[in-house]
């Protein structure tokens, strides 16, 4: 049964129908119709993607603020330490990805100064080596002085300082983004 | 079994399935007598791809794509047995992938099968070779350990190193300001729905060419292609000596792809997937990120080539092997198959074999890296406990010279191996060298009262020869 309803051995449908191309009018009428149905694919596609790759390629605005790093008697002149606080825009997913580290210096009274963690070769995070004055990176071995300035290595550019103030007896960090070194 | 057949005979004449899966499956392949063995490169790829694809939906169904829980999700899949052996599966199915596409892409340049008519084939190829490198880097931060979160902020402070778009690129890559909530998901989508999407297009369209254009014969020397001629004496060939695919080559192609698969199960079940390392926390520094050992050749390559011309082979490198792959076919699309008759393909697959392997070699030792965890130098090394000695053997340590120096057998290898300074350098030049610094050293010369660096001098006119084979290694394993 199934044999007489097919054409079996040349059932494909690939071949192109037959078109009367001789007639002027029904070519005009096939451009045409080709105009319209390319130009309602680009139309469709256009209301899909740019709305999908504007949202991908826009980036959240990070507002700066001043976090509190605590009273500054609780800082001894001279010592440099590790801080933590809430990066510039947390999600309220971030979990432990929100915080954010940097390290504080208090210079003398009332001056502090915060230098970035991350490492102006590539980013890995630097530690302050107390005994030895100096920030290490354990990724290439970059080294920089206590001021922040480049000692050896691959890195070009100083630490990156970030503004730090003294608000009615408290530490303030201004969160900033990730320092990125350009070429 | 009557029933059966009925049952595919309708089947089949409603869906067409034997005459669209017929003529593909039984066309005409060399018989590449020496060599068939090399053609199931390719679909050892696919098999390991289909690992991947098996093995990562399974892994996505607990997988929490948060900043903030995904570390623990991962920890929650590591802790029940079959989870671990997915983990495992998955990662020793991208290895595979790596290797075998590396492998394939070896073989298709070496015999030039990316010649006339076979051009779009190779650049679809690069495209399916670009995609699984990037699979496997994202891959690694989907780990969102310590380890995955600094090679996010890596690879964005790379990408800062583009012209002009730098520093957008980069927050581009963090997906806003910092490494965050946002960072995560937007590696995510791209491991799972982006990256792999053009994959599987692009092996659609990679198949479709091998049948289309038929697979390349063995190359023989003085054989040149020529593109007026090659199709008609290709199909004259085939028609001569051609076997079908199936099953005379595709057996081959599933009993490798079998045996790759296997590989990648037991090493799963026997050696496990990667440790995850400590949470991702950007606060604990204690981090020391260094790249799966797929990229970790090149880690090694940032780390000692020349300061100022990093940022060149950060931005060159990568464009320069794009160019070239995309540029091949185009530019070679016929002549001479041959390896023989083309010599410097041979040099050119060696030199780039030997230099990933150089570079591959000194990433896993990482020579330039400080040793920050090193111990202080015991007594049995310094020789005394007390005194100008053993006070310069202190400050050795403190001041972080250790990190970089080796003093038989501890520290770090960075810097000169200092067992023996007291044999190979003066007063005089300790010194020089220690207030001056260099390159890879820092200058100590606002950093050491008088009396430290006496005793500095002191400990390390201290050091000779005979110690340095006297004393047995560290206990603890050099990194």
């Amino acid at each position: 049964m199934a044999n007489t309803l097919s054409n079996s051995g040349s059932d494909s449908l690939l071949e192109p129908a037959a078109t009367r191309q001789a007639d002027p009018q029904d070519k005009k009428r096939r451009t045409f119709l080709t105009d319209i149905g390319l130009l309602a694919a680009g139309v469709a596609a256009a209301i899909v993607t740019v709305p999908a790759i504007a949202f991908l390629l826009g980036l959240r605005k990070s507002p700066t603020n001043w976090r509190s790093l605590g009273r500054v008697e609780d800082y001894k002149v001279g010592e440099t330490v590790e801080v933590s606080f809430a990066d510039p825009s947390p999600l309220p997913w971030s979990g432990v990805t929100a915080k954010t580290a940097a390290w504080l210096r208090r210079k003398d009274q009332q001056e502090f100064v915060a230098f970035s963690i991350y490492c102006t070769h590539l980013g890995c995070p630097v530690r302050w080596i107390a005994t030895a004055n100096l920030f290490m990176c354990p990724c290439h071995g970059g080294v920089f002085y206590a001021d922040g300035s480049v000692a050896s290595g691959p890195p070009l550019k100083p630490l990156v300082t970030y503004p730090v103030r003294v608000n009615q007896g408290l530490v303030e960090i201004q969160t900033s983004p990730v320092p990125i070194t350009t070429g | 079994m009557r029933f059966l057949k009925r049952l595919w005979a309708w089947f089949d004449d409603i869906t067409g399935t034997s005459s669209a899966l017929g003529p593909p499956l039984m066309h005409p392949v060399p018989k590449a007598r020496k060599s068939r063995w090399f053609y199931v490169l390719g679909s050892a790829t696919l098999a390991a791809f289909l690992v991947q694809v098996v093995t990562g939906i399974a892994l996505s169904s607990s997988y929490v794509t948060g900043s903030g829980q995904a570390y623990d999700s991962l920890r929650f899949i590591s802790s029940v047995p079959l989870g671990r052996i997915l983990r495992g599966m998955h990662y020793y199915g991208s290895t595979a992938m790596i290797i075998l596409i590396g492998l394939h892409a070896i073989r298709v340049y070496l015999m030039a099968a990316y010649k006339y008519p076979r051009q779009v084939n190779w650049l679809s190829g690069v495209v399916l070779l670009l995609g699984t490198l990037l699979m496997a880097f994202t891959g690694q931060i989907l780990r969102w350990d310590q380890g995955g979160f600094w090679t996010a902020v890596v690879a964005a402070e790379q990408a800062g190193r583009t012209p002009f778009i730098g520093n957008w690129l980069g927050h581009f890559i963090l997906a806003g300001a910092s490494p965050g909530g946002a960072t995560l998901s937007r590696f995510f989508a791209a491991h799972v729905f982006f990256i792999p999407a053009v994959l599987f297009t692009f092996i659609a369209v990679h198949l479709y060419l091998v049948v289309h254009n038929g697979i390349s014969e063995p190359p023989k020397a003085g054989q040149p292609v020529d593109p007026r001629t090659y199709k008609r004496w290709y199909h004259a060939l085939m028609k001569r000596e051609g076997v079908p695919f199936w099953p005379d080559a595709a057996w081959r192609d599933l009993f490798f792809g079998c045996l790759v698969v296997l590989a990648i199960f037991l090493l799963a079940v026997i050696v496990g997937p990667p440790e995850i390392g400590k949470p991702p926390d950007p606060t604990i520094i204690q981090a020391s990120p260094r790249p799966d050992w797929y990229f970790l050749w090149y880690f090694a390559l940032l780390a000692l080539i020349p300061n100022w011309s990093e940022t060149i082979v950060i931005v060159a490198v990568p464009l320069i092997f794009i160019i070239f792959l995309i540029s091949l076919p185009l530019v070679a699309g016929k002549g001479e198959r041959s390896p023989i008759r083309r010599p410097w393909s041979i040099v050119l697959v060696i030199f780039l074999v030997a230099t990933i392997g150089y570079y591959w070699h000194q990433g896993m030792t990482a020579p330039w890296s400080p040793h920050m965890d090193a111990p202080p130098l015991p007594e049995s090394v310094v020789g005394v406990s007390s005194g100008p000695i053993a006070d310069g053997a202190k400050i050795f340590y403190d001041k972080g010279c250790e990190f970089c120096h080796l003093v038989s057998g501890y520290g770090g290898i960075r810097g000169p191996d200092l067992s023996d300074a007291g044999d190979r350098m003066t007063r005089a030049e300790m010194v020089t060298r220690i207030y001056s610094g260099a390159a890879n050293m820092p200058s100590y010369s606002n950093n050491l009262k008088p009396d430290e660096l006496n005793a500095l001098l002191a400990f390390l006119q201290s050091r000779h020869r005979a110690y340095k084979y006297k004393i047995s290694p560290p206990p603890i394993a050099q990194r």
